[in-house]
This record gives structure tokens, C-alpha cells and sequence, in this order.
């Protein structure tokens, strides 16, 4: 052992690299049971297990490679990554792989290559670049306006697919915003925008605005002294009524026909389990099945005889759910939280903007898809297909997350560097 | 750092908030609600009923009656059928194309991923040439069944049939049995269900999302094993039951046979019965609407069910009776002028003049008049008042066996009738009535109905001098031949052994004696003791009744046999009920052929003597007209005109 190497690893941050240790280890274990077949060998190559530990081995070589990369090249190379990712997006809507009706792949021999997954950490660091600029805020347009240019391009890109799923992981990047000064408003009404859309497609039009009327003249005669705040009121309800009316459009021209009966599904108003409430239905019976402490590992019935569909991809929560119960929920849970909680505590401890910014976009991405995914799969959302970090089956995923995070911990191993 | 540090909190707060409701959540459907566990468990756990065989049914000497036969069930899982060859499958198993596409969409329609039942029973040669195609046509198999199968097509009524359970079947037996699932619904099969049935087995097993086996679910932990239902040895002799069968083609009645030393049943015919092989496989339904409408009834199971006065054999009981009481010995004369006269104008005729007879030659002769006395003074000079008088009587009487259900293995056996003091006291207005009231009483006419079973009963009390064993048809059960404990104790008809000897006398003369009026049922070298019986019909021709039990000397076997609308006992029960007991005795029939051919061939069912008779009124009375209209061939009516008695 040389001492460069000593001083190198000695400040990473080895909490954040446990988590993500365990996460792959848990997730190479429920795979596993998820494709486990008791006539074949405990390692396969040829099934999803013994694909994903070349994955896990490859995740952390590349891991270590990210680590021994000088810090000032991400931010150097940040347009260039960017700059591939979008030319890979536009490379897969014309030469990709169509599976399950998206086009998001591009073959590579005999693995396929998803440069969505790729795109989350390369948009972040350009993100992080651009709203790192001495001069830039976010309030004012001239920095708002190239920031909606950097994360709309490749959102209209993966949208073009399409990728309902990845395209909804950008929208998450609005948190990072919000903490570097964008208005409340947005945040506020991105719930607004989202209750109201719940809202509209549950019940008539007319109780709604009648509602939100009352709401309003309520909130008038409460801040009836606050001059300033009631204009916002006043455009806040024009503009809701509009978003209203316009919801019906995006329901019935813009939605495909699957994501509407999703959205059914989810609101209750069509109930068909052996069509498209399936996945659904079965996912929450082998969670649902697990009771508190689970049927044992590789004793799980409804994943094992495969009554789950896509379940060492997007549904891996439900071997996890039902082998290992909500005592297994919940430590999945807690690891999640707590690797979010950490990051968002790292991005703070970071000295420069870049480094801060690039942190939470991590974490925005990670929660956007352990949030998405989890509620899923317990029917709390409509199935979207987006996996769940660290612990899904899957090349391309495995690796951006691996690239996403590994950047952070590089980044944040050399603020100590930096101070002195 | 920036002034914007504090959101950071808020931040963090949305995503602790998220992990809490993602964790109210996943507890609910998981720690709360049940509802899950039981989908999963739907998903995958399918529960295999293994039938077991039901119990095979021997004979007295270990022959089959009924036993199992594999059949064939050829079942579909539609979502496993990939690119068969229909033509060539539908040419395999013999149907149409048609036919194919039919019973394809019902089963797809049930389920893609369950087997449902393609074609029903398939014969073992279809089944052997499907079976080496069977790799051919992914997704259907052949499912073993076992149907009952009777290899000499005997005892139909007797052994009686199985068939699906009905909806009030499941709900009596509390869920033991299922829909489509089989049960005894006549005779022994009835009778003896929870023995034959045998203890199902399940198997509980895994599948998958397609139905596919996956092992057993918990590794067996709550399966259990088939057992296979028990074997029962009838008492029946099955070449003595076909014998009896083929003498009653082409009459009505009944014929009973019981070993009077066990009463076991020997044979037991009812005429006209049925091939109960008709009662199984694809036809079944129409058959069995079939003999439901046949007016000559082959369901009913005369033997057992059908109430006739028993005419002139009651003679026996009311002499044994009489003796008991000590009213009458077998010195005791009566004087015979050719009938019985009572009350002021009443005259019971007799056969002939017999003159002055003692019990012995009445019971030979049958001379009504000998009865008329006996019974007039068991009712009317006991020193008792009349009425009161038939109540102890009825009693004696009653203990012979008659009157009520001697409760034989069988289902609906009917009691008969022995009417009650009552009865006449209402009938008559008062209880002021005497002998003269029912005097038919004492030749076994009136208001008596006593079934064939009954009869050979009093036979095997007879013979046996005083007691009786309940008749049965199963007399032992399973491997270890278990007999049921109520057919090992003795039935006393409170009759001593010494009365007997003057009853049993004139019984062997009837036979033997050429004066007796069953003289051509004897058999040289065997010692029949019997009576006959002719029974006034009052809906159509006489009854041929006769019963009797042989050897004289350690008896082995009591018979009854009746014969509706035969007219005299002695002219065909007597000779099918002695044809009966040398098969039995000696196993071979030393008559002349032309002795048994004139019973096996006689055609006596009622079209056919109407043919004769042209006796239009009566028969419409007691036939259905589809009968006579049908009716073939007349038959030679000189053959069976009577020609003593």
C-alpha cells in the first residue's frame, strides 16, 4: 500500500459506499430468487442472477475508475458527456431496439444499452455547471431559460420514445431548483397541478371550480390585507380553471391508451385483473402475501412460479415483499432514506455550488425512482416503468447509477483536498 | 453556502414524509390485511382429489357381482394446445370436426389454464390408439376413472347403482361430497355407502402463472392418502340368482331365498328387473328415464316393496298361533261340509269337501274351513271380548316378522300389513265386532299385505322351528369379514319347537303326498316342506304364491316365490320355487327338460294373457294400454292353464 492511495480512500465517504454495497448485495439475492429454479445451479450465466453479478463486478471497477479520475474533469467534460447522451438519444429513436413498446435500446452484441439511464447523470452534470456560474440565478431568465433548455432537450428526446417513466425522473430535478432559489410558487404548484389533474378525472369539472372558488374567496377574505398576495390567488384560480379544462386534452389526444387505463386503474374507475389491472393485482398479492416477516428466502410462491410479471426488473420490490416481509420492507425502506438523507448531507458539506448542485440531483434521481417505483408496485401509482436503484435487474441501469453516485463520493472526497 | 440553505429541510422532510407513507402502506397489505394471503394461496395451491377404488361386491362363494372398470376421460388444457392436427385428432377419437370446435370453445371458455373434460369415457381401444399419438397433441391426457361394471349383469335392484350427488345429497352429508362426485343412490350401494365409498386422498400441489405443476405445497404436510373403499361379501349365490332370474323372464313377482340357519339371502329376484349395466356410462340418463316409465316397473323392488295377502301359506302362522294359544293340538278335528259358515248368512267356501281333517291334513289339503274354526276361536272364545281378542293375536301374529319392516340392508323396504283392532272398530263402528267380521283373516285374505321377503321369513321360521335371523344381503365385510353384530342374534316368534310338528307334516305332504296340492314340486331325493297360496287380486287375476323350505331335516334353505296374475300357486310358483331348491341343494336339475322349459319360456306378463282372455275392462284397470297395444306374441295358454291344485 503507497500512501497516495491511503490519503485517496481515506476520504471518501464510506457510509455512503456501505449502502451502496448492501443494496447491490440485496438486490443480487432477490434476483436470484426471483429467477431461482431449483434444477439449476446457484450461478447461471445464462439467467438475469448470473448476468447481474457481471453487472455488480463491472459497477464496481467502474466505481473505482470514477475515484481515481481527476475532479476537475467532470466539470470539464460536463458538456461532452451531455453532448454524447443526447447524440445516443437521438442514435436509439432511429437505430433502437423496440421492447415492450418503447424505443430505449440500442444492441450492443448481446447486451442492450439504454442511454436514458445514461442521460440522468450526464443532464445533471451540465445542470450543475451551468447554475454553478458565478453570476447565474436561477430567478432571473437569463439563467432559468438555458436551465429549462438543458433539462428539456433530452426529457423531449426520451418523451419521443417513448419513456413516460425516465421522462418523469427529470421532472424531479425541480427539487434541486427549488434549493437553489427557485420561487415556492413552482413547487406549489406543481401539487396544485398534480391534485387538480387526480381531481378532474375523478369528478365533474363544475364541483371542482365551484370549489376552488369558495377556496379562493376564503383565502381573499383571510389575506384581505396583503394586497400583493391576493393577485396571486386571483391568477393562481384563472389558472387552474384553465389547467382544468386543458386536462381533459392531455387525457384524451396526448395519453396513450395503456397509460390512461393505469391512471384508471390507480383512481379505481376500472377494476380487471386478469387484463391491464394484472401486474398490479399480482404484485400487491405477493407483497401483500409476505405478512410480517415473510415466506423465507427462495420460499416465495408468487414470485418463484412467476405470477409477477417483469419481476427481477421493475418489480423486484415484490420478491423482496414477499420473501422478507415488511421487516424486509422496512429495512429497504430505511436504506433508501437514509442514503438520501446522507447524500442531501454530503451535498451540503460541499464547498463549491458545482459539487452541491450535482448532489442533489443525485438525490432527486435515486428518490424519484425509489418513490415511483415502490408506489407502484403497492398500487398507490399506475405502473410506470422505471427500475429501483442499485437493486433491479439490469446493465444500463446499474451503471448510471453506479457513474450517478460515484461522482458525488469523488467529488466529495476532494473537498478536503480543496480546504487545504 | 447560500441564503437558500434552509430548504434543505424541507427537502428532507418531503422525503422522510415519502418513506413514511410507503411504510403505512406496505404495513397495511402487509400486517393488516388478510386478504392478500388468501390470493396467494389461490395463485398457487391447487387441492388433487384422489378418488379410491370403490368396494367390489362378491357373492356368498367369491364370484364378482360388481367390481371397477378403468375408463377413459379425455381431458383438455386449452392453452397448452399448439398446432395439433385436428383432423387427424378428431379421426383418432371419432368425432366431427364439429364436434371437436364445440367441446374446444367450452373448454377454453372455462379456462385456458384448467383441464377441462374433452370427451367423456373413452373405450380402452380408442384409448390405446390415442395413446401412442398422445405426444402428438400438446395439452390434452387421459384421465383414468373407474365406472362399475357387473359381469354377469345380475341382482340389479339388489346391488343397485351409483350416480352424480345431488344438491339435497351434499348439504345431508355436511360437504363430504362434492359436485360430480359419485354415490350410491340405490340398494347396496346406498346401504352401504360410507363402507364402499372408501377415504378420499388429496394431494395439495404448487402451480404456476400457466397451470403447471410445481411440486407439493409444503411438502405434502397436508396431503393424505387414498384408501380404498371395503369389498363386501354378499350372501347372495350368484348361479342361484341368475337361475331364479331367467325362470321369472316374462313374469311379474318375486322370488326369495333365505338360508334359514343365518338368514342370509340367497337370492332375492325381482321381476322384471334390468341389466344394471345400463345404468352406467353415457346412456345412463335416458336409460334410467327409461325404466322409470316402463309400466311394468323394473324399479320397483317387489321383494322388498310389493304388499300382497299371502292367501292360504298364512294358514301355517294361524295354525302355529292357534297351538301356542292352546285352542287347538293336532288332534283337534274339524268337520268340512265344502266351507265355513259365520254370522247369520256368511259362507267361507272351500276347495273341496274334505270332512273331518285334523291340522296336519288341513295344512296338506288347505282347507279353508279347518281356518274358519281355528280362527273363531282365537278371536271368539278365548274368554276375552273379541276385539281384545285380535289385539293378542295380532301380536302372535306380528311376531313372525310381518307387518313390519324386518330392516333389511336395503334402502325403502316397506313394512306390509297387519291391520290393528282399532282399525276394524272404526271400520265397523263399534267393538262389538267378532269373527264373522274378518273372517278372510284366517286364509291370509283381506286387509293383509305381507312382502315376498316377509314370506320366506316365516319359511326360515318354520324351518328353523321358532326363530329367526334378520334376512341381509351383506354378510360379511372387508378383508377381516366382519359380520354386523345384529345379524349373529336370534329373533324368537314365540312359537314352541313342538308345534311345529303337525304344521311341518302337512307341509312335506303338500309336496309329497300325492293328495297335497304342490305334488309336482317334489323331488325324489330331497324332503321339500311347503305351502301354496293363491291370492285372491281383487284388481286382476289370482296370484300364484308358494313357499316352502328343504331339506325337512337340518334346513338349508326357506323360499318364497310369487307370481302376480298366475292364477294357482301350485302351477308356477311351486315348480319354479322347487327348481329353485334343487339348484341350490344339488347344483344340477334332475327334471325333464320340458319341465323347466315350460318356466323358463312361459310369457306371463299381462298383455299376454288379455290376449287370451279378452278381458278388456279388467286390464285397462290395471295395465297401461301401451302394453297391450305392444304386446307380440300370444302365448300357448294351454300350457299354463292350471290343471290342479
Amino acid at each position: 500500500m503507497n500512501n497516495t492511495n491511503k490519503s485517496f480512500f481515506s476520504h471518501v465517504d464510506w457510509i455512503t459506499i456501505s449502502l451502496f454495497i448492501s443494496l447491490l448485495a440485496i438486490g443480487w439475492f432477490n434476483i436470484n430468487a426471483a429467477v431461482y429454479n431449483p434444477d439449476q445451479p446457484l450461478v447461471n450465466i445464462d439467467n438475469n442472477s448470473g448476468k447481474q453479478l457481471i453487472f455488480i463486478i463491472l459497477a464496481i471497477i467502474t466505481a473505482g475508475v470514477i475515484l481515481l479520475l481527476d475532479e476537475k474533469f467532470f466539470f470539464n467534460f460536463a458538456p461532452i458527456f451531455y453532448g454524447i447522451t443526447i447524440l445516443l438519444l437521438i442514435i436509439v429513436l432511429i437505430v433502437g431496439r423496440n421492447v415492450g413498446g418503447n424505443q430505449a435500446w440500442i444492441p450492443i452484441g448481446s447486451f442492450r444499452l439504454q442511454p436514458s439511464e445514461f442521460a440522468k447523470w450526464a443532464t445533471s452534470l451540465l445542470l450543475a455547471r451551468h447554475l454553478s456560474g458565478i453570476n447565474n440565478k436561477i430567478a432571473e431568465a437569463k439563467t432559468f431559460l438555458p436551465t429549462l433548455g438543458i433539462l428539456g432537450f433530452p426529457v423531449l428526446l426520451i418523451i419521443l420514445q417513448p419513456d413516460a417513466g425516465s421522462a418523469l425522473v427529470f421532472m424531479s430535478l425541480i427539487f434541486v431548483l427549488y434549493r437553489e432559489g427557485l420561487s415556492s410558487y413552482f413547487l406549489i404548484a406543481g401539487a396544485l397541478m398534480i391534485l387538480l389533474f387526480i381531481l378532474t378525472l375523478l369528478y365533474p369539472k363544475l364541483y371542482i371550480i365551484s370549489a376552488l372558488v369558495a377556496l379562493t374567496i376564503l383565502l381573499v377574505y383571510v389575506f384581505r390585507k396583503n394586497r400583493k398576495i391576493l393577485v396571486v390567488f386571483f391568477v393562481g384560480l384563472a389558472i387552474s380553471c384553465m389547467f382544468i379544462f386543458s386536462v381533459d386534452f392531455v387525457y384524451n389526444n396526448i395519453l396513450k391508451s395503456h397509460q390512461k387505463v393505469r391512471i384508471d386503474l390507480i383512481l379505481g374507475k376500472v377494476k380487471d385483473l386478469r387484463g391491464a389491472g394484472y401486474n398490479v393485482n399480482q404484485s400487491k398479492i405477493a407483497i401483500g402475501s409476505g405478512g410480517l416477516f415473510g415466506k423465507g428466502y427462495l420460499q416465495g410462491t408468487q414470485t418463484k412460479f412467476n405470477f409477477v410479471p417483469e419481476q427481477s426488473t421493475d418489480f423486484i420490490f415484490c420478491t423482496i415483499g414477499e420473501e422478507w416481509g415488511f421487516v424486509g420492507s422496512f429495512v429497504i425502506v430505511f436504506i433508501y432514506i437514509f442514503l438520501l438523507l446522507r447524500i442531501i448531507h454530503i451535498a451540503e458539506r460541499q464547498r463549491t455550488a458545482f459539487s452541491r448542485i450535482y448532489g442533489y440531483s443525485v438525490a432527486c434521481i435515486i428518490f424519484c425512482h425509489f418513490f415511483v417505483n415502490l408506489a407502484m408496485t403497492i398500487g398507490l401509482m399506475p405502473v410506470i416503468g422505471i427500475p429501483l436503484p442499485f437493486l433491479s435487474y439490469g446493465g444500463s441501469s446499474l451503471l448510471s447509477f453506479t457513474i450517478l453516485l460515484f461522482i458525488l463520493v469523488k467529488l466529495d472526497s476532494n473537498r478536503i483536498g480543496l480546504a487545504s | 453556502m447560500n441564503s437558500f440553505f434552509k430548504r434543505r429541510y424541507i427537502i428532507q422532510g418531503i422525503f422522510i414524509l415519502v418513506g413514511i407513507i410507503l411504510l403505512s402502506r406496505l404495513f397495511y397489505i402487509q400486517v393488516i390485511d388478510d386478504s392478500y394471503k388468501l390470493s396467494a394461496d389461490n395463485n398457487v395451491l391447487r387441492k388433487l382429489i384422489i378418488y379410491p377404488a370403490r368396494g367390489v361386491i362378491l357373492d356368498r362363494h367369491g364370484k364378482v357381482l360388481v367390481q371397477n372398470e378403468p375408463v377413459y376421460d379425455l381431458m383438455v388444457i386449452p392453452g397448452q394446445v399448439k398446432d395439433i392436427d385436428t383432423l387427424a385428432f378428431c379421426k383418432l377419437i371419432n368425432i366431427s370436426k364439429r364436434d371437436f370446435d364445440k367441446a374446444f370453445k367450452k373448454a377454453k371458455n372455462y379456462s385456458p389454464y384448467k383441464a377441462s373434460l374433452f370427451q367423456k369415457q373413452l373405450s380402452a381401444r380408442t384409448y390405446a390408439a390415442f395413446q401412442e399419438k398422445l405426444f402428438e397433441f400438446p395439452g390434452f391426457y387421459v384421465q383414468n376413472r373407474s365406472v362399475r361394471l357387473y359381469p354377469d349383469s345380475t341382482a340389479a335392484q339388489f346391488l343397485g347403482f351409483i350416480g352424480e350427488v345431488n344438491d339435497t345429497e351434499i348439504e345431508k352429508y355436511g360437504g363430504f361430497y362434492a359436485q360430480g362426485d359419485y354415490i350410491g343412490k340405490t340398494g347396496i350401494e346406498k346401504s352401504y355407502e360410507d363402507l364402499l365409498r372408501g377415504q378420499r386422498g388429496v394431494r395439495n400441489i404448487m402451480v404456476d402463472v400457466r397451470n403447471r405443476e410445481k411440486g407439493s405445497f409444503f411438502d405434502g404436510k397436508f396431503d393424505s392418502i387414498a384408501v380404498a373403499g371395503d369389498n363386501l361379501i354378499s350372501s347372495l349365490d350368484k348361479d342361484l340368482q341368475m337361475f331364479g332370474e331367467s325362470l321369472m323372464v316374462n313374469k311379474i313377482g318375486s322370488v326369495v331365498a333365505i338360508e334359514p340357519s343365518s338368514g342370509e339371502i340367497l337370492a332375492s329376484i325381482s321381476s322384471p328387473g334390468y341389466n344394471p349395466n345400463i345404468m352406467v356410462g353415457r346412456e345412463r340418463g335416458n336409460n334410467y328415464m327409461k325404466l322409470l316409465n316402463n309400466p311394468l316397473k323394473p324399479m320397483f323392488i317387489r321383494p322388498i316393496q310389493a304388499e300382497y295377502p299371502p292367501g292360504s301359506i298364512f294358514k301355517v302362522i294361524n295354525a302355529l298361533v292357534a297351538q301356542q294359544m292352546g285352542l287347538i293340538n293336532q288332534n283337534t278335528y274339524y268337520n268340512c261340509p265344502g266351507g265355513y259358515r259365520y254370522g247369520r248368512r256368511g259362507f267361507m267356501g272351500c276347495t273341496h269337501v274334505h270332512g273331518t281333517i285334523n291340522l296336519e291334513k288341513s295344512i296338506e289339503e288347505s282347507c279353508n274351513t279347518y281356518y274358519g274354526y281355528t280362527y273363531s276361536r282365537m278371536i271368539d272364545h278365548t274368554g276375552l271380548k273379541p276385539s281384545f281378542a285380535y289385539k293378542k293375536w295380532r301380536e302372535a301374529v306380528m311376531k313372525f316378522g310381518i307387518g313390519n319392516v324386518l330392516d333389511i340392508d336395503l334402502p325403502a323396504e316397506r313394512k306390509g300389513l297387519v291391520p290393528t283392532s282399532d282399525y276394524y272398530t272404526k271400520i265397523f263402528g263399534n267393538n262389538k265386532w267378532t269373527s264373522s267380521f274378518n273372517i278372510s283373516l284366517s286364509i291370509g285374505q283381506g286387509e293383509l299385505g305381507i312382502t315376498p321377503l316377509q314370506m320366506a321369513n316365516v319359511m326360515a321360521i318354520v324351518a328353523n322351528r321358532g326363530y329367526y335371523y334378520k334376512p341381509h344381503l351383506i354378510k360379511a365385510i372387508g378383508e377381516k369379514k366382519i359380520i354386523k353384530e345384529e345379524y349373529t342374534k336370534k329373533n324368537n316368534a314365540g312359537i314352541e319347537s313342538k308345534y311345529f310338528d303337525a304344521v311341518i307334516e302337512g307341509m312335506s305332504k303338500v309336496v309329497n303326498s300325492g293328495s297335497g296340492t304342490a305334488y309336482n314340486a317334489r323331488i325324489t331325493d330331497i324332503e321339500i316342506c311347503g305351502k301354496t297360496g293363491t291370492v285372491q287380486n281383487p284388481r286382476g287375476d289370482d296370484h300364484s304364491v308358494f313357499v316352502a323350505f328343504a331339506p325337512r331335516i337340518n334346513p338349508k334353505i326357506a323360499i318364497a316365490v310369487v307370481v302376480e296374475n298366475a292364477g294357482y300357486g301350485a302351477t308356477w310358483s311351486a315348480p319354479i320355487a322347487s327348481l329353485m331348491i334343487e339348484k341350490y341343494l344339488k347344483d344340477t336339475i334332475s327334471r325333464p327338460a320340458y319341465y323347466t322349459d315350460r318356466l323358463l319360456n312361459a310369457n306371463l306378463l299381462p298383455g299376454q294373457k288379455y290376449v287370451y282372455k279378452v278381458k278388456p275392462k279388467k286390464d285397462s284397470l290395471n295395465t297401461p294400454s301401451t302394453i297391450k297395444r305392444t304386446s307380440v306374441v300370444p302365448i300357448n295358454i294351454k300350457a299354463i292353464k292350471p290343471n290342479n291344485e
